[in-house]
């Protein structure tokens, strides 16, 4: 058999390597924790989170409201710094 | 020369290794040995390991090395590179966001436009077929900065990238303009003719403007700008870009009666003003629309430099093409025009 001349090939990817990260242990009750909600400025996804408040507050958890500038971009890193420092649990919401 | 290597085993095809490791877009590509990429390397005088841009979604730092990777399994010659090179970094700017170019369900994908004389020096074409297959250059530069943001960002369909449909121009989606007796794209953003530059522009796939009959400017002017209002859709104004491919022959309509790029535009954007009670919500039965409140506005199509006019394709037929962008602005893509270094 002819050698394989394309037996080595350069990698392109990144190479990265992500540090694994389990999920956080789901909350046994949401009385008492804070939940954010981001709305991402989509048309119509305020309808969605104002249902969500009302049932999230019907439980006991104190609800904060976050908007990202534009649903177009990733949520700015103060913003991301913001929720993950002052909320337990947070639900972004896509809707058109 | 830095990357990790990849031994295939001599029985494997390095062809299906490549597909197996997900590493292409659905074709065949060229498989990335250290004599091809050194060879890609002396493209460019830019060091190997020079940080070339931070490509979204990983917002992954791509090095010249693993650009010219890339762009041999897409394809180029080495004279190609820097144009790879510098698309690369037009799309990997908060101007142009290519991370929301790339997530949006929208079809839409990077296309670029290559002035300047290094166009006629790598081979690309600018003329039949423009917008379509078949020439190296046109072919594989844009695939390259495609399999970039793929491999490098890890943006792949079905991942990151969330279209709908998408459009088969996300392949790879770059041509030339032609010169013509108007400004070019890149002069209208302030280089000469003798620089080199890639436009970026996040775009649909090409629609044709048919008009065979309009012997004066301003019947073939009106035609346009009927084919025009439904950029993208009927309902939307200002919100989205659009780029006008003049092919030669509709182009000769407007020079021989002495118009230019400039009164061009001026008589085009005075047809494209819509009657916002056509366009709001429930007008003529239909759901989709502007918010009322814009009811009784005269508005215009586009907004101001909102649509990019480029002149290329083959000498004979009588259409031009349109390429519907993205949300524009700070809330979307701008244009990126940036010089090509050599």
């Amino acid at each position: 058999m002819t050698q394989n001349l394309n037996a080595v090939m350069l990698d392109p990817t990144a190479e990265n390597q992500p540090e694994q990260r389990p999920l956080c242990d789901r909350p046994a009750t949401l009385q008492g924790l804070t939940v954010g909600l981001l709305d991402i400025s989509k048309p119509r996804g305020n309808v969605f989170l104002d249902h969500l408040e009302t049932l999230l507050s019907d439980q006991g958890a104190e609800v904060r409201r976050y908007v990202k500038p534009t649903f177009a971009k990733p949520a700015p890193v103060d913003l991301r710094h913001e929720i993950a420092t002052s909320c337990h649990a947070v639900i972004e919401a896509l809707a058109d | 020369m830095q990357a990790r290597r990849i031994e295939v085993a001599t029985l494997e095809d390095p062809m299906e290794a490549l597909f197996d490791r997900g590493w292409t877009d659905g074709l065949p590509v060229v498989p990335p040995t250290e004599a091809r990429v050194l060879r890609m390397l002396e493209g460019t005088t830019r060091s190997p390991q020079d940080v070339v841009a931070v490509v979204p979604p990983d917002l992954a730092e791509c090095t010249v090395e693993k650009a010219a990777i890339n762009a041999v399994m897409a394809g180029c010659l080495p004279e190609y590179f820097p144009v790879v090179l510098t698309a690369l970094e037009a799309i990997c700017t908060d101007q142009f966001n290519m991370h929301g170019v790339l997530a949006t369900t929208m079809s839409v994908g990077p296309i670029f436009v290559v002035n300047g004389p290094i166009t006629e020096r790598i081979g690309m074409n600018s003329g039949v077929n423009v917008l379509g297959h078949g020439y190296r250059a046109n072919s594989t530069i844009g695939r390259a900065v495609q399999l970039i943001v793929r491999n490098l960002g890890g943006g792949a369909p079905g991942g990151i990238d969330r279209a709908t449909l998408g459009h088969m121009g996300k392949q790879g989606f770059c041509f030339a303009e032609a010169p013509s007796a108007w400004t070019s794209l890149a002069q209208e953003e302030g280089f000469t003719a003798q620089q080199n530059t890639v436009t970026a522009f996040a775009g649909e796939g090409p629609r044709l403007l048919f008009d065979q009959q309009s012997r004066s400017p301003e019947s073939l002017v009106r035609m346009l700008a009927d084919g025009l209002r439904s950029t993208v859709s009927s309902r939307m104004v200002m919100g989205i870009d659009a780029m006008l491919v003049l092919s030669p022959e509709h182009l000769s309509r407007f020079v021989d009666a002495g118009w230019d790029r400039s009164r061009f535009l001026t008589e085009l954007s005075e047809l494209l003003v819509i009657d916002a009670d056509d366009i709001i919500v429930g007008a003529h039965g239909i759901d989709e629309g502007i918010p009322t409140g814009f009811a009784g506005l005269q508005l215009p199509k586009f907004r101001p430099d909102g649509l990019l006019v480029v002149h290329a394709g083959g000498a004979a037929g009588l259409f031009s093409a349109i390429i519907g962008g993205w949300v524009n602005g700070n809330t979307g893509s701008d244009p990126v025009t940036k010089e090509i270094q050599l």
